[in-house]
């Protein structure tokens, strides 16, 4: 149960090595905090995680989790609420962003990154939804980004996945008033992180300790949407309506 | 028994909200609606006046009981009143004070339930001298989780008894109760009023005058620095005799009929209205307007402990990020814990609306009962204040280490090892509630926050 600053005792990432979901979880460190899992597919990347994570005050635990297997979640967030109780944030940062052009091509490579980045995590934000559900209180953190907010040609598999995501999860949001639980919708521009190394930036590009603070604002306020950095959310509203012509011309990368 | 309705819950300050399955209950349909209870388990809850999740029980049920002090039994001779958990002192007031008696126990609010005073075992401004609401029961009939109706004293199942008391409802559902009362010849209070103009001379005043009233708090402005910290306004009072009425109350000394004079609405801006410039400008002039000196001052009684109740649904005024209330014990001879905690508040510009300071008088047996020898110390500050939460978490520390405690009726923060640094005989509590509750039935977000009914 969170207490009254919106502080949790227990959060779960899944994408537990994602190193926004890793600064979510530094962002909510306080005192009350029991328990964090990182549950992902790389263990010993996750173990090193929670290495630096620990800090003597709280459990850090790594668990086995697998986006693209679906079968498998339902079984995953029954067996951490089973053990460590409510869950109070459920990150959900798992996902991949492709390789690039050759994603736009690539039927396998394509269908494999739908599959995990919207088949997996519409599985997964609904395992989850489910248990924060039956406790009447908790909030899934869904990291979306401004890449669905309107697709571009560089990325546009892995931003169609987003675009799905994002939907799904105001759906799933909407779907969940007056149930207790709660879904905030994270919208991210260029992130420099271990998933972009190498690409170029994006303007307005932040940090995901940056990310983090705003995400921590949202979960406090009770926010269902947050842009990072904020001003996104305006430069958004202008390129959503930009002409295909002058958008497909623009110098995205 | 009504139909369940699944509806979002909060405490009195408005934050940490859950959703439950809410049911309004009369005390015979409590067994079906916990056999109907999920692995949630049920809880019930009163006016919700406790400012955290104490009494929210998320995705499990919620019981609304049912009660009026209509049914209210009072026995003139031995002074005592049966009456229903689910009456509140509200109108349980309105039915003892025309007779000439008062509850030996209020809070600063009448809305609360009897199965509340207990559950939390709440004390007043007269702490120093009769203790705590427990301290006034003397029977209790009890719904456990088996369903059995158990009959508590401090014979009868005493282990038991004194776990329900202070218990937040976790040990299962108080049905009825029988109070011990205060007999009073006049609905009026005699007042005295000090204006104190630091800590020190504060613990001064309290300690030497204290014991000659019934009644005592201060309230200290928070906002007051420097040489001004722990500025505040003493009240002390008793019950008025008939014979200090002037001549127009001694018409009818027992009249009692407190009335709510305006109600916040739903809709007050987002960020609240109640922050530091507004609340500090207030202080002030409630510092100012209190007289230095003045005696013998008669006051109603909804006057004297009830102000706030004056005002309904006020939380309001703290707008969306809703209220935290901090209360907390130090023993005597940790004044000097006491001063650091005020002066941390008061140099966090965290507006403190209506700090209240009180000394307690001894504990009763209650293993989780707050109430202790020392001050307490209860703030109000809005939950949207930046940098709120590693405050408290700071003053914890503090408190703690003292050998204080918080309370549970008004946390909405602390963390489970804390608490159980101040509750040293939470284990004991703990092994009763198995005795009685081996499945844990009863539950509540308060009791998983904490690990009080797990780990």
């Amino acid at each position: 149960m969170d207490n009254a600053f919106g502080q949790p005792q227990t959060i779960v990432v899944l994408g537990g090595s994602s190193d926004i979901g890793l600064a979510i979880v530094r962002a909510l460190v306080s005192p009350v905090l029991r328990t964090v899992v990182l549950a992902c597919r790389d263990l010993s990347r996750g173990e090193s995680a929670a290495r630096a994570l620990r800090d003597g005050s709280f459990d850090v635990e790594v668990v086995p989790f697998d986006l693209g297997a679906t079968g498998t979640h339902v079984g995953v967030v029954a067996d951490l609420a089973t053990r460590h109780g409510d869950l109070d944030v459920v990150v959900l940062a798992a996902g991949q962003l492709g390789e690039g052009t050759s994603t736009g091509t690539d039927v396998v490579l394509a269908a494999e990154l739908a599959h995990v980045n919207f088949t997996g995590a519409v599985a997964a934000g609904i395992a989850a939804a489910n248990q924060l559900r039956r406790q009447g209180h908790g909030t899934l953190v869904v990291l979306s980004s401004v890449a669905g907010e309107r697709v571009r040609k560089a990325n546009f598999v892995y931003g169609a996945t987003k675009a799905g995501l994002d939907g799904f999860a105001q759906g799933l949001g909407d779907s969940l008033v007056g149930s207790g639980a709660r879904v905030l919708v994270v919208r991210p521009g260029f992130v420099h992180s271990a998933m972009t190394a190498g690409l170029k930036p994006a303007p307005f590009a932040t940090t995901p300790d940056a990310v983090a603070v705003v995400v921590a604002k949202g979960l406090r306020a009770g926010r269902r949407t947050v842009w990072a950095p904020g001003i996104l959310r305006f430069v958004f509203s202008a390129l959503r309506h930009l002409p295909g012509p002058v958008w497909r011309r623009l110098p995205l990368g | 028994m009504s139909f369940v309705v699944r509806t979002s819950l909060t405490g009195w300050g408005r934050t940490n909200p859950s959703a439950a399955e809410v049911v309004q209950v009369l005390p015979p349909e409590i067994a079906a609606a916990v056999k109907q209870a999920g692995d949630r388990g049920a809880l019930v809850r009163g006016l919700g006046r406790s400012y955290g999740d104490a009494a929210q029980n998320g995705g499990g049920t919620v019981l609304r009981l049912l009660g009026s002090a209509s049914h209210a039994v009072i026995d003139l001779d031995a002074a005592t009143v049966q009456v229903s958990a689910g009456a509140n002192l509200d109108e349980l007031l309105r039915v003892l004070v025309p007779r000439g008696f008062f509850v030996p126990v209020t809070p600063g609010t009448r809305f609360v339930t009897i199965g509340g005073a207990i559950a939390s075992d709440i004390h007043g401004k007269n702490h120093h001298v009769d203790g705590s609401f427990g301290n006034h029961l003397l029977r209790m009939s009890m719904q456990l989780a088996s369903g059995d109706v158990v009959e508590l004293s401090r014979t009868a199942d005493p282990e038991l008894f004194w776990a329900t008391i202070g218990g937040m409802g976790l040990t299962g559902a108080v049905l009825d109760a029988t109070i011990r009362l205060l007999p009073i010849e006049t609905s009026k209070m005699a007042v005295d009023t000090r204006r104190i103009s630091d800590l020190d001379a504060l613990f001064a005043a309290m300690v030497h005058g204290d014991e000659q009233h019934r009644y005592s708090v201060a309230w200290i402005d928070l906002a007051a620095k420097g040489r001004h910290l722990g500025r505040s306004a003493l009240t002390r009072g008793d019950h008025a005799r008939a014979d200090q009425l002037g001549a127009k109350a001694s018409v009818s000394p027992l009249a009692y009929a407190p009335r709510q004079l305006v109600t916040v609405p739903p809709l007050v801006p987002r960020p609240g209205l109640l922050n530091h410039a507004s609340v500090a400008a207030f202080n002030e002039l409630w510092y100012r307007k209190t007289p230095r000196e003045r005696d013998g001052e008669i006051q109603g009684i909804a006057a004297f402990f009830h102000p706030l109740d004056m005002v309904g649904s006020w939380p309001r005024l703290y707008g969306r990020p809703g209220l935290v209330q901090y209360q907390f014990v130090v023993p005597f001879g940790k004044e000097e814990v006491m001063r650091r905690v005020i002066e941390r508040v008061a140099a966090s510009g965290a507006a403190s609306f209506l700090a209240v300071l009180k000394r307690f008088g001894a504990a009763n047996d209650a293993p989780l009962s707050f109430p202790q020898p020392g001050w307490t110390l209860a703030l109000d500050m809005p939950g949207g204040a930046a940098g709120l939460g590693d405050l408290l978490h700071g003053l914890d520390d503090l408190v703690l280490e003292s050998g204080g405690r918080n309370y549970f009726a008004k946390d909405a923060h602390t963390s489970h090892t804390t608490i159980r640094r101040g509750y040293p005989r939470l284990d004991e509590w703990q092994a009763v509630r198995r005795r009685v509750d081996p499945l844990g039935v009863w539950q509540s977000d308060l009791g998983r926050r904490l690990g009080l009914t797990g780990t």
